[in-house]
């Protein structure tokens, strides 16, 4: 037991310290430094500034891993910074870079420009740090916590908005359930292990048997508890309200960073201390798996509102990613790997797009919103189209390599009948992603409607997402060769 | 004759607490009661974890509860912060008249 802060604690957690740091100083020069509305422009180059400043420490920590191999364990085990865990970190440091970069316009249209969004930004992402890399119940709690409280503020921006007000109210209530399920799981896993470390919960979990009743309490409590954060069916009931109110910047940050961090922690802990108890969760995931898939399919396909369809189809995502975990193979590993990083990038892209639609007094959050884009801005469209067929999972875009190694996976396991059954959802996802596409390019607009709201840092985001979805698709033996690196040890 | 008081009975306490809290959530109307019957699960998992941590004898039970307590004073703020400002713009508490969104 060491009782010393150590150089590699340091090191191991300057990350988060720069970004909780950056975080808190933008909150206070919000109106100690630059409290002219005018002057907002610095505090997203203060975001800009934190993130490049933990992007260099986490590249640090790269080159060490890279260099030495292995984990570095800080904290006695409270944290521990591994490949996977630092996979994570990239993801969520793009997520926040780019919705920074996308908000700045959306916030002065809706009118809503307040300087603590960036604050916020970045200890949301101090949250998610602690979720990736926390090797320790109390830490994990904590940090989901924090990003969770912060999400809870961020979803619920447009004050002055009844339906942000309420998708808030709704987002706080269910999240507090779910926080609330997840940290019973923990009580009852630090009940069963005596410790908070995951090491030793791993070493009394596999001695005990897998239908082992408070073993079984624990893994339902925490299962719930996860399957809500990762908006996964029959716990979804938040996604769509949340997604609809929240400005729309927010919920891409939702939609994908609140979901990597979710499934970050789920890897952990599903593949690590509850892996051994494999036969009594596998089914329960199945059903949530199957149930996703039916659900997040089928009520897109009647929705009119784009945020509510995309929030459907997040809920179909968690459906697939999930079922890599049911593989539970190194394969089935590395396609819930890759399809996080695809789906980042894809799925931002989208929301991008929809936030460019939204001018004074014109939501654009309906898909006829959409129609005659190709004439208006045939840029956007085009990326908006390969976006959309790459979450449809359709090569030669990203999202077909995603789902491609969750089949593999799954074939390789011998789940023959779950292949299929994806594979069919996978023809009824195209419809409605579909009639977002025929929106843009075959329906006509019908009325003058103002320019869209663009600046440069959404030009500059969106091409590095779009570009990356098509890269992912095109050549994707280095992210695939990431991703490969992350699961070993 | 008197029984001594095991985890168990504290296990059951617990889950009891975890059940009334989430009917509570699903069933009430009023949001200040939903948000109390948050508590009310926060609470089953701090008599979970300081029981366990008596049964253990070590302290990280107690300090993960102190955590609990702090995060969950952290949401009851933010949530009536935001209770609110929907209230500023809604005039209700009623969450079956919060409508706007399709439930």
């Amino acid at each position: 037991m060491n009782l010393y802060y150590t150089s590699t604690d340091h090191f191991v957690l300057l990350p988060a310290i720069l970004l909780a740091l950056f975080g808190c100083a933008t909150l206070l020069f919000d109106f100690l430094v630059f409290p002219d509305p005018r002057q907002r422009r610095w505090l997203l180059i203060c975001l800009v500034l934190g993130e490049a400043c933990a992007g260099i420490r986490f590249w640090r920590q790269q080159e060490f891993l890279n260099a030495y191999g292995g984990e570095l364990t800080a904290f006695n085990g409270a944290l521990t910074v591994d490949q996977f865990g630092l996979f994570f970190q990239w993801i969520f440091l793009a997520t926040t870079l780019i919705v920074g970069l996308i908000s700045y316009k959306y916030l002065e249209v809706r009118e809503e420009h307040h300087g603590e969004y960036y604050g916020l930004l970045m200890l949301a992402q101090c949250g998610m740090f602690f979720l990736a890399c926390g090797t320790e119940l109390v830490t994990i709690f904590v940090g989901l916590e924090t990003m969770a409280v912060t999400f809870y503020i961020l979803v619920g921006f447009l004050r002055a908005d009844k339906r942000s007000n309420e998708a808030a109210m709704k987002y706080l209530l269910l999240g507090g359930l779910s926080s609330g399920f997840l940290a019973y799981g923990f009580s009852v896993l630090y009940g069963i292990a005596g410790s908070t470390k995951l090491r030793v919960i791993a070493e009394a979990v596999s001695a005990r048997n897998a239908w082992d009743p408070i073993l079984l309490l624990a893994i339902a409590t925490t299962a719930v508890g996860l399957l809500f954060k990762i908006s996964a069916a029959p716990f979804h009931m938040w996604a769509p309200d949340a997604y609809e109110g929240a400005p729309t910047s927010i919920t891409a940050f939702l939609a994908v960073g609140s979901k990597a961090a979710s499934f970050a922690l789920l890897m952990r802990l599903f593949f690590g201390p509850l892996g051994s108890a494999r036969e009594s969760w596998a089914p329960l995931m199945i059903a949530a798996s199957i149930l996703s898939m039916i659900i997040g399919n089928f009520a897109a396909v009647t929705q009119t509102n784009t945020k509510r369809l995309l929030a459907y189809s997040g809920v179909n995502h968690a459906g697939y990613i999930l079922l890599g975990l049911i593989a539970g193979n190194p394969t089935g590993l590395k396609g819930m790997l890759v399809y996080l990083l695809i789906y980042t990038f894809m799925n931002l892209g989208a929301f991008l797009v929809l936030t460019v639609l939204t001018r004074k007094g014109l939501a654009g959050e309906d898909i006829n919103d959409l129609n005659g884009l190709m004439q208006r801005a045939p840029g956007y469209a085009i990326w908006m189209l390969i976006f959309l067929v790459s979450l449809a999972g359709i090569p030669p875009t990203g999202g077909f390599f995603g789902k491609y190694f969750i089949f593999l996976a799954l074939l390789e396991t011998g789940h023959t009948t779950l292949a299929i059954i994806a594979a069919l959802f996978v023809a009824v996802s195209v419809y409605y992603y579909f009639r977002l596409i025929k929106a843009i390019f075959i329906h006509k607009e019908e009325q003058d409607t103002p320019p869209l709201a663009t600046s440069l840092g959404i030009r500059l985001a969106l091409g590095v997402t779009g570009v990356l979805t098509l890269l992912i698709g095109v050549y994707p033996e280095p992210f695939l060769r990431l991703a490969q690196m992350s699961i070993s040890r | 004759m008197l029984h001594p008081i095991t985890p168990e009975h504290y296990l059951v306490l617990s889950a009891a607490l975890l059940l009334i809290g989430t009917v509570g959530i699903l069933m009430r109307r009023n949001a200040v009661v939903i948000l109390m019957s948050l508590e009310l699960i926060l609470n089953a998992v701090n008599l979970n974890l300081v029981a366990f941590g008596k049964q253990h004898g070590n302290a990280s039970g107690q300090i993960f509860a102190i955590f609990i307590i702090t995060v969950a004073v952290a949401e009851a703020a933010v949530g009536l912060g935001i209770l609110i400002a929907l209230f500023r713009n809604k005039e209700t508490v009623l969450v079956d008249e919060i409508d706007l969104l399709k439930w």
